[in-house]
Protein backbone atom coordinates (compact mmCIF):
# COMPACT_ATOMS: atom_id res chain seq x y z
CA UNK A 1 0.00 0.00 0.00
CA UNK A 2 1.17 3.48 -0.69
CA UNK A 3 1.48 6.22 1.49
CA UNK A 4 -0.78 8.47 1.90
CA UNK A 5 -0.76 11.97 3.52
CA UNK A 6 -3.87 14.68 4.54
CA UNK A 7 -3.20 17.83 3.07
CA UNK A 8 -5.28 20.80 3.37
CA UNK A 9 -4.82 24.12 0.77
CA UNK A 10 -6.98 26.47 -0.71
CA UNK A 11 -8.35 25.73 -4.54
CA UNK A 12 -9.70 28.26 -6.83
CA UNK A 13 -10.42 30.39 -3.11
CA UNK A 14 -11.97 27.46 -1.25
CA UNK A 15 -10.46 25.41 1.66
CA UNK A 16 -9.93 21.66 0.76
CA UNK A 17 -8.58 18.82 2.07
CA UNK A 18 -7.87 15.60 0.46
CA UNK A 19 -5.86 12.66 1.53
CA UNK A 20 -3.07 12.15 -1.75
CA UNK A 21 -0.49 9.02 -2.25
CA UNK A 22 2.87 10.56 -1.22
CA UNK A 23 4.55 9.54 -4.32
CA UNK A 24 1.16 11.16 -6.69
CA UNK A 25 2.02 14.46 -8.34
CA UNK A 26 -0.21 17.72 -7.62
CA UNK A 27 -2.01 17.14 -11.36
CA UNK A 28 -2.49 13.53 -10.23
CA UNK A 29 -4.73 15.30 -6.61
CA UNK A 30 -6.13 17.60 -9.10
CA UNK A 31 -7.89 15.97 -11.66
CA UNK A 32 -8.01 12.41 -9.24
CA UNK A 33 -9.60 13.95 -6.08
CA UNK A 34 -11.54 17.31 -7.47
CA UNK A 35 -12.39 16.81 -10.67
CA UNK A 36 -10.66 19.63 -12.21
CA UNK A 37 -9.62 18.34 -16.19
CA UNK A 38 -8.46 21.50 -17.31
CA UNK A 39 -4.66 21.20 -16.34
CA UNK A 40 -3.80 18.50 -19.05
CA UNK A 41 -1.34 15.84 -18.58
CA UNK A 42 0.75 15.64 -21.88
CA UNK A 43 4.29 14.89 -21.60
CA UNK A 44 4.79 14.52 -17.28
CA UNK A 45 8.11 15.81 -17.79
CA UNK A 46 8.45 19.63 -17.10
CA UNK A 47 8.38 19.99 -20.88
CA UNK A 48 5.14 21.13 -22.84
CA UNK A 49 3.25 23.53 -19.51
CA UNK A 50 -0.48 21.77 -20.04
CA UNK A 51 -0.36 20.97 -17.07
CA UNK A 52 0.42 24.65 -15.92
CA UNK A 53 -1.01 26.13 -12.95
CA UNK A 54 -0.36 29.02 -10.38
CA UNK A 55 0.86 28.03 -6.84
CA UNK A 56 1.05 30.92 -4.32
CA UNK A 57 1.52 33.60 -7.34
CA UNK A 58 4.33 31.09 -9.25
CA UNK A 59 3.33 29.09 -12.32
CA UNK A 60 4.41 25.96 -11.66
CA UNK A 61 4.03 22.43 -13.80
CA UNK A 62 1.62 20.61 -12.05
CA UNK A 63 3.01 17.32 -13.29
CA UNK A 64 6.69 17.82 -11.65
CA UNK A 65 5.34 19.30 -8.27
CA UNK A 66 5.03 16.12 -5.17
CA UNK A 67 0.95 16.18 -4.24
CA UNK A 68 2.21 16.04 -0.59
CA UNK A 69 4.03 19.34 -0.82
CA UNK A 70 0.39 21.42 -1.47
CA UNK A 71 -0.47 21.27 2.17
CA UNK A 72 -0.83 25.13 3.08
CA UNK A 73 -0.66 26.50 -0.26
CA UNK A 74 -2.62 28.29 -2.30
CA UNK A 75 -3.49 27.18 -5.54
CA UNK A 76 -4.95 28.48 -8.72
CA UNK A 77 -6.17 26.47 -11.99
CA UNK A 78 -7.87 27.68 -15.05
CA UNK A 79 -11.12 26.80 -13.59
CA UNK A 80 -10.58 29.29 -10.88
CA UNK A 81 -10.41 32.18 -13.92
CA UNK A 82 -14.06 32.36 -13.65
CA UNK A 83 -15.96 35.00 -11.53
CA UNK A 84 -19.21 36.87 -11.03
CA UNK A 85 -18.41 39.01 -13.83
CA UNK A 86 -17.75 36.18 -15.94
CA UNK A 87 -14.82 34.44 -17.78
CA UNK A 88 -10.92 36.19 -17.24
CA UNK A 89 -9.71 38.66 -20.00
CA UNK A 90 -6.93 36.03 -21.25
CA UNK A 91 -9.82 33.93 -21.88
CA UNK A 92 -11.99 36.29 -23.65
CA UNK A 93 -8.68 37.39 -25.75
CA UNK A 94 -7.92 33.64 -26.35
CA UNK A 95 -11.56 33.26 -28.39
CA UNK A 96 -11.29 36.79 -29.70
CA UNK A 97 -7.62 36.59 -31.58
CA UNK A 98 -8.76 32.46 -32.24
CA UNK A 99 -5.99 31.12 -30.67
CA UNK A 100 -7.62 27.94 -29.67
CA UNK A 101 -7.56 24.84 -32.04
CA UNK A 102 -7.62 21.75 -30.22
CA UNK A 103 -7.31 23.03 -27.15
CA UNK A 104 -5.39 20.86 -25.48
CA UNK A 105 -2.44 22.97 -24.81
CA UNK A 106 -4.88 25.27 -24.03
CA UNK A 107 -5.77 25.96 -20.25
CA UNK A 108 -1.41 25.27 -19.98
CA UNK A 109 -1.09 28.14 -21.65
CA UNK A 110 -3.68 30.42 -20.29
CA UNK A 111 -2.71 30.12 -16.48
CA UNK A 112 1.18 31.03 -18.00
CA UNK A 113 -0.45 34.06 -19.40
CA UNK A 114 -2.10 35.08 -16.47
CA UNK A 115 1.04 35.09 -14.80
CA UNK A 116 2.77 36.44 -17.06
CA UNK A 117 0.39 39.60 -16.95
CA UNK A 118 -0.41 39.84 -13.62
CA UNK A 119 3.92 40.10 -13.00
CA UNK A 120 4.51 42.69 -16.55
CA UNK A 121 1.61 44.25 -18.07
CA UNK A 122 3.93 45.76 -20.83
CA UNK A 123 5.64 42.96 -21.94
CA UNK A 124 6.88 42.97 -25.56
CA UNK A 125 6.11 39.97 -28.71
CA UNK A 126 9.72 38.70 -27.69
CA UNK A 127 9.21 38.55 -23.91
CA UNK A 128 5.82 36.85 -24.49
CA UNK A 129 7.19 34.69 -26.61
CA UNK A 130 10.20 33.91 -24.23
CA UNK A 131 7.63 33.54 -21.17
CA UNK A 132 5.63 31.01 -22.97
CA UNK A 133 8.92 29.01 -24.22
CA UNK A 134 7.77 26.17 -21.39
CA UNK A 135 4.52 26.11 -23.21
CA UNK A 136 4.16 24.15 -26.24
CA UNK A 137 1.48 24.05 -28.66
CA UNK A 138 1.15 21.67 -31.99
CA UNK A 139 -1.55 23.35 -33.66
CA UNK A 140 -1.61 26.98 -33.93
CA UNK A 141 1.48 28.32 -34.49
CA UNK A 142 1.88 30.58 -31.70
CA UNK A 143 1.46 33.48 -33.29
CA UNK A 144 -2.39 33.87 -32.30
CA UNK A 145 -1.54 33.18 -29.31
CA UNK A 146 1.55 35.42 -28.71
CA UNK A 147 -1.25 38.22 -30.44
CA UNK A 148 -3.92 36.63 -27.24
CA UNK A 149 -1.56 37.56 -24.81
CA UNK A 150 -0.49 41.03 -26.15
CA UNK A 151 -4.17 41.86 -26.46
CA UNK A 152 -5.20 40.18 -22.89
CA UNK A 153 -2.47 42.73 -21.83
CA UNK A 154 -3.41 45.85 -23.64
CA UNK A 155 -7.02 45.25 -21.91
CA UNK A 156 -5.21 44.86 -18.45
CA UNK A 157 -3.46 48.51 -18.98
CA UNK A 158 -6.02 50.25 -20.21
CA UNK B 1 -0.70 4.95 -14.68
CA UNK B 2 3.27 3.87 -14.49
CA UNK B 3 4.71 1.93 -17.81
CA UNK B 4 5.48 -0.93 -17.09
CA UNK B 5 9.59 -0.79 -16.80
CA UNK B 6 8.74 1.58 -14.07
CA UNK B 7 7.97 1.13 -10.58
CA UNK B 8 6.76 3.38 -7.99
CA UNK B 9 9.48 4.80 -5.20
CA UNK B 10 9.43 2.86 -1.61
CA UNK B 11 8.53 5.50 0.22
CA UNK B 12 7.23 4.89 3.75
CA UNK B 13 7.35 7.84 6.00
CA UNK B 14 7.18 11.24 4.93
CA UNK B 15 8.47 14.60 7.33
CA UNK B 16 7.11 17.42 6.66
CA UNK B 17 10.16 19.47 8.28
CA UNK B 18 9.08 23.09 9.70
CA UNK B 19 12.71 23.63 10.98
CA UNK B 20 16.26 22.95 9.92
CA UNK B 21 16.76 21.26 13.60
CA UNK B 22 13.94 18.92 12.22
CA UNK B 23 14.85 18.51 8.95
CA UNK B 24 18.56 17.54 9.96
CA UNK B 25 17.24 14.87 12.35
CA UNK B 26 15.35 13.23 10.12
CA UNK B 27 17.79 12.47 7.94
CA UNK B 28 20.68 11.64 10.56
CA UNK B 29 20.27 8.14 9.79
CA UNK B 30 21.21 8.14 6.06
CA UNK B 31 17.49 6.51 5.21
CA UNK B 32 15.63 10.30 4.50
CA UNK B 33 15.93 11.67 0.80
CA UNK B 34 15.59 15.46 1.14
CA UNK B 35 12.63 17.06 -1.26
CA UNK B 36 13.00 20.87 -2.58
CA UNK B 37 10.96 21.57 -5.88
CA UNK B 38 11.00 17.98 -6.85
CA UNK B 39 11.81 19.09 -10.72
CA UNK B 40 14.77 16.82 -10.86
CA UNK B 41 12.97 14.44 -8.13
CA UNK B 42 9.83 13.44 -9.27
CA UNK B 43 11.23 12.65 -12.66
CA UNK B 44 13.02 9.93 -11.15
CA UNK B 45 10.78 8.16 -8.51
CA UNK B 46 9.59 6.18 -10.93
CA UNK B 47 12.55 5.09 -12.62
CA UNK B 48 13.32 2.27 -10.28
CA UNK B 49 16.58 3.79 -9.23
CA UNK B 50 17.58 4.42 -5.20
CA UNK B 51 17.52 7.66 -5.22
CA UNK B 52 14.91 7.98 -2.98
CA UNK B 53 15.19 6.39 0.05
CA UNK B 54 12.22 5.10 2.24
CA UNK B 55 12.15 8.60 4.31
CA UNK B 56 11.12 11.38 2.21
CA UNK B 57 11.70 14.78 4.06
CA UNK B 58 10.21 17.74 2.72
CA UNK B 59 12.75 20.59 3.39
CA UNK B 60 10.51 23.65 1.61
CA UNK B 61 9.40 24.74 4.95
CA UNK B 62 12.42 25.06 6.43
CA UNK B 63 12.90 29.32 7.12
CA UNK B 64 16.34 28.68 7.41
CA UNK B 65 16.97 28.01 3.79
CA UNK B 66 15.31 30.36 2.09
CA UNK B 67 16.56 33.72 1.07
CA UNK B 68 19.66 35.79 -0.25
CA UNK B 69 21.73 37.93 1.46
CA UNK B 70 24.95 39.69 1.93
CA UNK B 71 26.88 40.07 5.06
CA UNK B 72 30.09 42.75 4.21
CA UNK B 73 31.22 41.23 1.25
CA UNK B 74 29.89 37.63 1.31
CA UNK B 75 26.62 36.51 -0.47
CA UNK B 76 24.89 33.86 0.49
CA UNK B 77 22.01 32.01 -1.31
CA UNK B 78 19.64 29.82 0.79
CA UNK B 79 19.22 26.02 -0.82
CA UNK B 80 15.76 26.97 -0.93
CA UNK B 81 15.95 29.68 -3.49
CA UNK B 82 14.64 29.21 -6.63
CA UNK B 83 16.21 29.68 -10.36
CA UNK B 84 13.36 32.71 -10.75
CA UNK B 85 14.22 34.35 -7.66
CA UNK B 86 18.18 34.40 -8.64
CA UNK B 87 16.34 35.41 -11.80
CA UNK B 88 14.67 38.86 -9.96
CA UNK B 89 17.06 39.53 -7.04
CA UNK B 90 17.69 42.92 -7.04
CA UNK B 91 20.57 42.36 -5.15
CA UNK B 92 22.48 39.87 -7.77
CA UNK B 93 21.82 41.76 -10.26
CA UNK B 94 23.70 44.64 -9.08
CA UNK B 95 26.69 42.43 -7.27
CA UNK B 96 26.49 39.63 -9.35
CA UNK B 97 24.83 39.72 -12.71
CA UNK B 98 26.05 36.83 -14.02
CA UNK B 99 24.16 34.96 -11.85
CA UNK B 100 20.65 36.36 -13.24
CA UNK B 101 22.19 35.96 -17.01
CA UNK B 102 23.25 32.03 -16.11
CA UNK B 103 19.37 32.22 -14.60
CA UNK B 104 17.78 33.40 -17.67
CA UNK B 105 18.92 30.58 -19.78
CA UNK B 106 17.74 27.82 -17.34
CA UNK B 107 14.71 26.20 -18.58
CA UNK B 108 11.59 27.39 -18.45
CA UNK B 109 9.73 29.93 -15.84
CA UNK B 110 7.49 26.75 -14.76
CA UNK B 111 10.77 24.60 -13.98
CA UNK B 112 12.51 28.03 -12.92
CA UNK B 113 9.71 28.68 -10.36
CA UNK B 114 10.15 25.01 -9.11
CA UNK B 115 14.35 24.46 -9.15
CA UNK B 116 16.24 25.50 -6.36
CA UNK B 117 19.87 26.43 -6.14
CA UNK B 118 20.33 23.46 -3.80
CA UNK B 119 18.74 20.74 -5.80
CA UNK B 120 20.82 21.78 -9.16
CA UNK B 121 23.99 21.05 -6.76
CA UNK B 122 22.81 18.22 -4.86
CA UNK B 123 21.47 16.51 -8.62
CA UNK B 124 25.01 17.37 -9.51
CA UNK B 125 23.99 16.51 -13.33
CA UNK B 126 27.43 17.27 -15.37
CA UNK B 127 24.60 19.61 -17.26
CA UNK B 128 23.60 21.35 -14.13
CA UNK B 129 24.18 25.06 -15.30
CA UNK B 130 23.71 26.87 -12.10
CA UNK B 131 27.00 24.96 -10.60
CA UNK B 132 29.01 26.92 -13.29
CA UNK B 133 28.95 30.51 -12.58
CA UNK B 134 29.36 29.61 -8.60
CA UNK B 135 32.57 27.36 -9.67
CA UNK B 136 33.99 30.93 -11.26
CA UNK B 137 32.78 32.34 -8.11
CA UNK B 138 34.84 30.62 -5.90
CA UNK B 139 31.37 29.65 -3.81
CA UNK B 140 31.96 27.40 -1.15
CA UNK B 141 28.62 24.84 -0.04
CA UNK B 142 27.64 24.80 3.65
CA UNK B 143 26.38 21.32 4.39
CA UNK B 144 24.92 20.78 7.80
CA UNK B 145 23.98 17.22 9.77
CA UNK B 146 22.82 16.53 13.10
CA UNK B 147 24.67 14.79 15.70
CA UNK B 148 23.10 15.27 19.06
CA UNK B 149 22.78 19.00 17.45
CA UNK B 150 23.59 20.85 14.36
CA UNK B 151 27.06 20.37 12.47
CA UNK B 152 28.52 22.39 10.11
CA UNK B 153 31.55 21.98 7.21
CA UNK B 154 31.57 23.89 4.27
CA UNK B 155 33.36 22.68 1.24
CA UNK B 156 34.61 24.61 -1.89
CA UNK B 157 31.81 24.02 -5.16
CA UNK B 158 34.74 22.92 -7.39
CA UNK B 159 35.40 19.53 -5.34
CA UNK B 160 32.02 18.89 -4.38
CA UNK B 161 31.20 16.64 -7.30
CA UNK B 162 32.84 12.81 -7.91
CA UNK B 163 30.85 11.82 -10.68
CA UNK B 164 27.58 11.71 -12.45
CA UNK B 165 24.72 12.13 -9.53
CA UNK B 166 27.43 11.87 -6.92
CA UNK B 167 28.82 14.04 -4.59
CA UNK B 168 30.82 14.58 -1.14
CA UNK B 169 27.40 14.89 0.76
CA UNK B 170 26.95 11.91 2.78
CA UNK B 171 23.78 10.66 3.10
CA UNK B 172 22.69 12.19 6.46
CA UNK B 173 23.63 15.85 5.14
CA UNK B 174 21.87 18.60 3.63
CA UNK B 175 22.65 21.90 1.84
CA UNK B 176 21.95 24.79 3.32
CA UNK B 177 23.07 27.79 1.52
CA UNK B 178 26.04 28.65 -1.06
CA UNK B 179 28.28 31.29 -0.45
CA UNK B 180 30.55 33.20 -2.24
CA UNK B 181 32.52 37.01 -2.13
CA UNK B 182 31.06 39.72 -4.04
CA UNK B 183 33.29 40.28 -6.77
CA UNK B 184 35.79 43.46 -6.97
CA UNK B 185 35.28 46.19 -9.75
CA UNK B 186 36.31 44.82 -13.11
CA UNK B 187 35.40 41.38 -12.84
CA UNK B 188 34.17 40.10 -16.42
CA UNK B 189 32.05 36.50 -16.47
CA UNK B 190 29.82 35.23 -19.39
CA UNK B 191 27.72 32.34 -19.36
CA UNK B 192 27.52 30.37 -23.08
CA UNK B 193 24.96 27.65 -23.14
CA UNK B 194 24.15 25.84 -26.89
CA UNK B 195 20.85 24.25 -27.64
CA UNK B 196 18.36 25.32 -30.51
CA UNK B 197 15.47 27.32 -28.07
CA UNK B 198 17.20 30.04 -25.65
CA UNK B 199 16.98 28.19 -22.63
CA UNK B 200 14.17 25.31 -21.54
CA UNK B 201 17.19 22.76 -23.19
CA UNK B 202 19.38 20.77 -21.06
CA UNK B 203 22.64 22.10 -22.13
CA UNK B 204 24.45 20.37 -24.93
CA UNK B 205 27.90 22.36 -23.56
CA UNK B 206 28.06 25.65 -20.88
CA UNK B 207 30.82 27.51 -20.24
CA UNK B 208 31.71 29.69 -17.94
CA UNK B 209 34.50 31.87 -18.49
CA UNK B 210 35.38 35.03 -15.64
CA UNK B 211 38.38 37.43 -14.69
CA UNK B 212 39.78 40.41 -14.95
CA UNK B 213 40.46 41.65 -17.76
CA UNK B 214 43.64 43.82 -17.56
CA UNK B 215 45.63 45.60 -20.47
CA UNK B 216 45.16 42.63 -22.92
CA UNK B 217 45.34 40.22 -20.43
CA UNK B 218 42.82 38.34 -18.13
CA UNK B 219 43.71 38.02 -14.42
CA UNK B 220 42.74 35.35 -12.14
CA UNK B 221 40.52 33.41 -15.10
CA UNK B 222 37.76 30.95 -14.27
CA UNK B 223 37.01 28.85 -17.50
CA UNK B 224 34.44 25.98 -16.58
CA UNK B 225 32.33 23.64 -18.65
CA UNK B 226 29.28 21.30 -18.41
CA UNK B 227 28.00 18.77 -19.87
CA UNK B 228 31.56 17.87 -21.58
CA UNK B 229 32.47 15.42 -18.90
CA UNK B 230 31.51 13.41 -15.57
CA UNK B 231 30.93 16.24 -13.45
CA UNK B 232 31.34 19.89 -14.26
CA UNK B 233 34.62 20.79 -15.03
CA UNK B 234 37.14 23.23 -14.32
CA UNK B 235 39.85 23.61 -16.78
CA UNK B 236 42.89 24.52 -14.27
CA UNK B 237 45.53 24.00 -16.58
CA UNK B 238 44.14 26.40 -19.39
CA UNK B 239 43.21 28.74 -16.39
CA UNK B 240 47.13 28.75 -15.02
CA UNK B 241 48.36 29.47 -19.00
CA UNK B 242 46.32 32.11 -20.06
CA UNK B 243 46.59 34.02 -16.08
CA UNK B 244 47.89 37.36 -17.03
CA UNK B 245 49.66 36.51 -20.54
CA UNK B 246 48.39 38.62 -23.53
CA UNK B 247 45.31 37.08 -24.97
CA UNK B 248 47.14 37.06 -28.67
CA UNK B 249 46.37 34.48 -31.31
CA UNK B 250 49.70 32.11 -30.35
CA UNK B 251 48.38 32.38 -26.70
CA UNK B 252 44.16 31.53 -27.76
CA UNK B 253 45.97 27.88 -29.60
CA UNK B 254 47.55 26.98 -27.22
CA UNK B 255 44.70 27.34 -24.25
CA UNK B 256 42.44 25.41 -26.78
CA UNK B 257 44.57 22.75 -27.20
CA UNK B 258 45.04 22.25 -23.35
CA UNK B 259 41.14 22.75 -22.79
CA UNK B 260 40.87 19.99 -24.96
CA UNK B 261 42.89 18.13 -22.90
CA UNK B 262 41.16 18.85 -19.83
CA UNK B 263 37.25 18.06 -21.31
CA UNK B 264 36.32 14.65 -21.71
CA UNK B 265 33.20 14.76 -23.69
CA UNK B 266 31.14 11.60 -24.76
CA UNK B 267 28.56 10.61 -27.25
CA UNK B 268 24.65 10.64 -26.08
CA UNK B 269 20.94 10.96 -27.50
CA UNK B 270 21.67 14.69 -27.38
CA UNK B 271 24.96 15.06 -29.17
CA UNK B 272 27.98 13.73 -30.38
CA UNK B 273 31.32 13.70 -28.77
CA UNK B 274 33.06 15.46 -31.71
CA UNK B 275 30.09 18.40 -32.00
CA UNK B 276 30.76 18.83 -28.14
CA UNK B 277 34.54 19.28 -28.19
CA UNK B 278 34.00 21.56 -31.06
CA UNK B 279 31.10 23.96 -29.55
CA UNK B 280 33.67 24.21 -26.09
CA UNK B 281 36.35 25.05 -28.86
CA UNK B 282 34.26 27.74 -30.51
CA UNK B 283 33.02 29.14 -26.87
CA UNK B 284 36.27 29.34 -25.60
CA UNK B 285 38.28 30.76 -28.61
CA UNK B 286 34.67 33.86 -29.16
CA UNK B 287 34.76 34.40 -25.70
CA UNK B 288 38.57 34.89 -25.44
CA UNK B 289 39.04 37.10 -28.19
CA UNK B 290 35.88 39.28 -26.86
CA UNK B 291 38.24 39.60 -23.32
CA UNK B 292 40.69 41.27 -25.90
CA UNK B 293 38.84 44.38 -26.11
CA UNK B 294 37.97 44.87 -22.51
C1 LIG C 1 11.90 20.30 -18.23
C2 LIG C 1 13.14 20.47 -17.39
C3 LIG C 1 14.11 21.37 -17.79
C4 LIG C 1 15.26 21.55 -17.03
N1 LIG C 1 16.19 22.44 -17.46
C5 LIG C 1 17.33 22.61 -16.76
C6 LIG C 1 18.31 23.54 -17.21
O1 LIG C 1 18.14 24.25 -18.20
N2 LIG C 1 19.47 23.64 -16.50
C7 LIG C 1 19.69 22.88 -15.39
O2 LIG C 1 20.75 23.02 -14.79
N3 LIG C 1 18.76 22.02 -14.91
C8 LIG C 1 17.60 21.86 -15.58
N4 LIG C 1 16.65 20.96 -15.12
C9 LIG C 1 16.91 20.17 -13.91
C10 LIG C 1 16.32 20.69 -12.59
O3 LIG C 1 15.25 21.57 -12.81
C11 LIG C 1 17.37 21.39 -11.72
O4 LIG C 1 18.46 20.53 -11.46
C12 LIG C 1 16.81 21.94 -10.40
O5 LIG C 1 17.67 22.94 -9.91
C13 LIG C 1 16.61 20.90 -9.31
O6 LIG C 1 16.12 21.56 -8.14
P1 LIG C 1 14.84 21.05 -7.33
O7 LIG C 1 14.65 21.98 -6.21
O8 LIG C 1 13.71 20.85 -8.25
O9 LIG C 1 15.41 19.65 -6.81
P2 LIG C 1 14.67 18.33 -6.33
O10 LIG C 1 14.11 17.63 -7.51
O11 LIG C 1 13.77 18.60 -5.19
O12 LIG C 1 15.95 17.55 -5.79
C14 LIG C 1 16.99 17.12 -6.66
C15 LIG C 1 17.98 16.26 -5.87
O13 LIG C 1 18.69 17.05 -4.94
C16 LIG C 1 18.44 16.62 -3.60
N5 LIG C 1 18.34 17.86 -2.81
C17 LIG C 1 17.52 18.91 -3.05
N6 LIG C 1 17.78 19.92 -2.19
C18 LIG C 1 18.81 19.50 -1.40
C19 LIG C 1 19.54 20.09 -0.32
N7 LIG C 1 19.28 21.34 0.11
N8 LIG C 1 20.53 19.37 0.26
C20 LIG C 1 20.81 18.11 -0.18
N9 LIG C 1 20.15 17.50 -1.17
C21 LIG C 1 19.16 18.19 -1.79
C22 LIG C 1 17.19 15.79 -3.66
O14 LIG C 1 17.15 14.83 -2.65
C23 LIG C 1 17.31 15.18 -5.05
O15 LIG C 1 18.16 14.07 -5.03
C24 LIG C 1 15.46 20.80 -15.85
C25 LIG C 1 14.46 19.90 -15.43
C26 LIG C 1 13.30 19.74 -16.17
C27 LIG C 1 12.26 18.79 -15.70
S1 LIG D 1 2.42 17.54 -18.57
FE1 LIG D 1 3.46 18.75 -17.17
S2 LIG D 1 4.83 19.84 -18.41
FE2 LIG D 1 3.95 18.43 -19.80
S1 LIG E 1 -4.37 24.30 -29.68
FE1 LIG E 1 -3.84 22.24 -29.99
S2 LIG E 1 -2.00 22.08 -28.86
FE2 LIG E 1 -2.38 24.15 -28.78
Amino acid sequence: MPLTVTVSFSLNGTKVTSAVDVTESALDLLRRNFDLAGAKLACGEGECGACTVIVDGRSRNSCLMPAPDIDGRTVLTVEGLWTEQGIDPVQQAFIDEGAVQCGFCTPGMIMQARYLIDRNPNMSEEQIARGIEGNICRCTGYKKIIAAVAAASEGSTS
Amino acid sequence: MLPQNKRPAGIDEYVNATSLAMALEALADGNGTPLAGGSDLWLQKDSGNDRIRPRLVNINRVAELHGISQVGQRIRIGALVSVSEILESALLKDAVPLLPATADRFASIQIRNAATIGGNIANASPAADMVLPLIALDAAVKISSWAGKEVDRKIPLTDFFTGPGMTRLERNELITAIEFETPAAGFHAVFCKSGPRPALEISLVAMCLAGTPQNGTLRNPRICFGAVGPTPIRCRSTEKLIDLRPIDDSLIAKALATMQSEISPIDDIRASKWYRAQVARTYLEQELMACRSL
